[in-house]
């Protein structure tokens, strides 16, 4: 809990504190001590919520209004600045300088290829043909990922009004926001942010009595991973199957209904009121050079500090881990980190300070797709996780093209042979040469970069698929073919626990003695060393 | 008009024409199975994927499908590149994988010298390639029975429902275009099997050969506006028809001449 304007944080506040809380913060306007956030083993306590190292290291723009105001009510939004972009766009700027704002930011997509949106709303803006249409991507599929929908839960309007000043910017009137069917509550209020934006005179005809008109629909999506893919999005909004059109014409000229179409990321539209309001110089000067303003990740994994964070472009990905992360849980050593969701790429130690920017991490052969970050340790195989994300990708292929349908299968079977120490090293060979071939081939965005789970492991740990491969070891000791779970004399009193726990039966022994796992029936699940109080059992 | 070379020589094209189309014109052949002339092209095999560049691309290649790429001026197409052939090799043998019962892809593959595939055989792998040419002809027939269903791996072309399609006129449209045969039915005189549907056929009334469906009949004579008695004669006895009228008329008209 946040006390404003002091910005006191009292964490994990219970029902008892409350009293306490307002009897020093509101009614004495003094911090309540016993009560403050104090860092690890620290004795001293912080007060200031922007003096601890997991919000000092953030700057919230996209983000702005998450947990400060009630989403449910545009007053709210209003009070806290909300629409003022709007109406300063309406009444003291043209389409053209709204562009030109725009441009001059710096802004590029936040949903993963990172285009300027400036140039995007110009090519729009200047299409001859009509109608324009503005479409917010909010299919947010990467698994695990939730920056676009806590904005569109907890701060709706903020997409509202990115889209409206879209819409004047390239002359569209009609828009649409496509979110998918399993964020029921994004959908909910985005409606319910739509009708009160619309009884504001915000939305629909002579918005703000300018003459100037837009609606707003929401568009449920199927919920399949390749539908956020622009092509598919468009003409499941269209009314199609949600399947990639192999197409070299940009979706920006002919786009939904094969009319000029602007198509941008939640976190994109949400932060366009703040660059109006503040223009687009304020913004390039937060974030770097090509890289311009904050960008939004959610953090998790094997870190202390997990959640939502938002931090300026630039920022290390050891800062983003170790300062606002808290680092590794249970110190252990810190072994990747995977960026750009499903298809992105991992980063192993070496890369810590690598400043997080669009094309820092391309060039390091991950990405930054939509902001998903996710942290690993040493108990993590880097085999295992290039199997588990090929396993996704084969299972949301549309299946249309043939690299991507039968490779990607191809592609994750010789993965999941190296994980079970069936491959032999040439296999190794055929899984890169089918994956430059999948990347090259492929009709959409989820081919090209399908194999990137692979070849971004296999770029920074070739030693421990080549471990797999010919030693038959997994370094990691997570893939089951590879490892043996041994009880050790010793640790082990014979108290018994573990052989029941064991649903093959692999374990024997008697009471007091020795227990033996027979490595013939073992199915290496795990169960005994799970139950096992005496850390007896060692994988080996 | 627009000025393109492909490997290696100068060819000229209108400009937006698909690239695909002027290669065949120039005779240039790449592999292209699911690209058909009825219907528009669809980007789904990726074979005839060629290398692209331009010369301020700054020796920056692209690698596009040709039947999908409009032609542009100064286009420089190489169609047999290292890489490209080595796409092709792959996804043939991908095929070759998924469809190890299927003679068509085992002939595409060998083209490529391929005879055996480096991956996993997909045991139960039926001979379907997906190329949706079944379901876009049907689509472009105007009865859209068919389509594609599921997604990935396990997709797979069939009637709604996995029952008789109720739209289908038994056409045969889609049996007709499909490149491995895949697709089966059977005819048996006065009445047609396909995708589980029963047809009852018209014959001829000059020399009792099966026609088309009735369902077909119907369908056509409501929708292009054809008289419903045209189809009581197949061609081949129309076209004898016409011919003795024909004959009949230049008789006539040497009569008249002589006379
Ligand atoms: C397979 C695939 C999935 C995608 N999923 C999403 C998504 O969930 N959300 C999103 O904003 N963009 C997604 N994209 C990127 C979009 O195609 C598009 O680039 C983006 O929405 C444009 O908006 P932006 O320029 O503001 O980022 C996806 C792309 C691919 C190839
Ligand atoms: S639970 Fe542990 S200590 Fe007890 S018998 Fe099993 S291995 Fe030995
Ligand atoms: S059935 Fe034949 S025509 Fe239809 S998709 Fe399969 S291979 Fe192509
Ligand atoms: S012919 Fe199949 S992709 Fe072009």
């Amino acid at each position: 809990m946040v006390i404003e304007p002091r910005g006191t944080l009292y964490p994990r506040v219970k029902v008892k504190d409350v009293e306490k809380i307002i009897e020093s913060s509101i009614v004495n306007d003094e911090p309540e001590k016993t009560l403050l956030y104090s860092p690890n083993g620290n004795s001293s306590s912080v007060e200031k919520y922007k003096n601890i190292p997991f919000y000092a290291k953030q700057q919230r723009i996209a983000l702005r209004n998450l947990g400060m105001i009630d989403q449910y009510r545009i007053e709210d939004y209003i009070a806290t600045g909300g629409y003022q972009g709007l109406a300063k766009a309406l009444t003291d700027m043209t389409p053209e300088t709204i562009v030109d704002e725009v441009k001059q930011s710096g802004l590029r997509g936040r949903g993963g290829a990172g285009f300027s949106a400036g140039r995007k709303w110009a090519t729009c803006a200047s299409a001859e043909e009509t109608p324009h249409y503005v479409i917010c991507n909010g299919d947010e599929g990467d698994p695990g990922a939730f920056m676009d929908r806590s904005i569109m839960e907890g701060d709706p309007h903020s997409v509202l009004e990115g889209m409206i000043i879209c819409a004047r910017a390239v002359n569209s009137h009609e828009g649409y926001i496509y979110v998918r069917e399993e964020y029921p509550l994004a959908i909910m209020n985005l409606q319910l942010a739509i009708e009160q934006a619309t009884s504001y005179g915000l939305l629909g005809d002579n918005i703000l009595g300018t003459g100037f008109s837009f609606t707003l629909k929401v568009s449920k999506g199927g919920g399949a991973f390749v539908c956020g893919e622009s092509s598919a999005l468009m003409r499941s909004v269209g009314g199609d199957v949600g399947e990639p059109r192999a197409k070299y014409v940009r979706s920006v000229l002919k786009g939904l209904h094969d009319k000029p179409t602007v198509l941008n990321n939640v976190e994109s539209f949400a932060n366009i009121p703040p660059i109006i309001v503040n223009g687009g110089k304020w913004f390039a000067s937060i974030g770097t050079e090509k890289s311009t303003g904050t960008k939004a990740f959610s953090l998790v994994g094997k870190v202390r500090n997990t959640g939502l964070i938002e931090v300026p472009m630039g920022t290390t990905l050891r800062e983003i881990i170790y300062d606002i992360g808290g680092g590794i849980q249970d110190d252990r050593p810190f072994k990747a980190v995977q960026t750009g969701g499903p298809s992105g790429g991992c980063l192993p130690k070496e890369k810590l300070d690598l400043p997080v920017d669009f094309d820092s991490l391309t060039e390091a052969d991950s990405m930054m797709g939509s902001g998903g970050m996710i942290v690993m340790d040493d108990q993590t195989c880097v085999v295992d996780l290039a199997k588990y994300f090929l396993k996704f990708l084969v299972e949301e292929s549309c299946g249309k093209c043939t690299p991507c349908r039968e490779g990607l299968y191809q592609l994750h079977s010789l993965v999941d042979k190296m994980s079970d120490g069936r491959a032999v090293e040439s296999d190794l060979v055929l899984a890169e040469n089918l994956s430059k071939s999948i990347m090259i081939g492929s009709l959409c965005g989820l081919g090209k970069s399908g194999p990137n789970p692979f070849i971004s492991t296999l770029k920074y740990f070739r030693e421990e698929y080549i471990a797999h491969i010919r030693d038959k070891k997994c370094p990691a000791k997570v893939c089951p073919s590879l490892i043996s779970y041994e009880i050790i004399e010793g640790p082990c009193d014979g108290c018994m626990a573990c052989a029941p726990a064991c649903a093959v039966k692999a374990i024997t022994g008697e009471k007091g003695k020795l227990h033996v796992i027979d490595q013939n029936i073992c199915d290496r699940c795990g169960a005994c060393k799970a139950i096992c109080t005496r850390q007896a059992i060692e994988i080996h | 008009m627009v000025r393109l070379t492909i490997n290696g020589r100068v060819v000229q094209a209108e400009k937006g024409e698909m690239l695909l189309v002027v290669m065949n014109r120039e005779k240039i052949s790449v592999p292209a199975i699911c690209n058909h002339g009825a219907v528009e092209a669809f980007g789904a095999c990726r074979l005839c994927t060629v290398e692209i560049t331009k010369n301020d691309w700054n020796g920056w290649k692209n690698y596009v499908t040709s039947c999908l790429y409009p032609v542009e001026d100064g286009l420089i197409v190489s169609t047999h590149s290292e890489t490209v052939i080595n796409l092709r090799k792959t996804l043939l043998d991908l095929h070759l994988a998924r469809h190890p019962h299927s003679e068509h892809v085992r002939q595409w593959a060998m083209e490529y010298g391929i005879t055996q595939t480096s991956f996993e055989e997909i045991p139960d792998g039926d001979d379907c390639i997906l190329c949706a040419l079944c379901t876009r002809i049907c689509d472009r027939m105007g009865f859209a029975a068919i389509s594609t269903v599921g997604r990935g791996h396990g997709k797979e072309v069939a009637p709604p429902l996995n029952e008789p399609p109720p739209d289908c006129t038994g056409c045969l449209a889609c049996a007709q275009c499909c490149p491995t045969e895949f697709i089966t039915f059977s005819d048996s005189g006065t009445s047609r099997e396909i995708w589980g549907k029963q047809f009852e056929m018209i014959t001829c009334k000059e020399c009792s050969k099966p026609i088309l469906t009735k369902d077909f009949a119907e369908t056509l004579s409501k929708t292009r506006n054809i008289p419903a008695d045209y189809f009581e004669v197949c061609d081949e006895c129309h076209r004898k028809a016409t011919a003795l009228t024909m004959g009949k008329i230049s008789q006539w008209q040497r009569e008249d001449t002589a006379s």
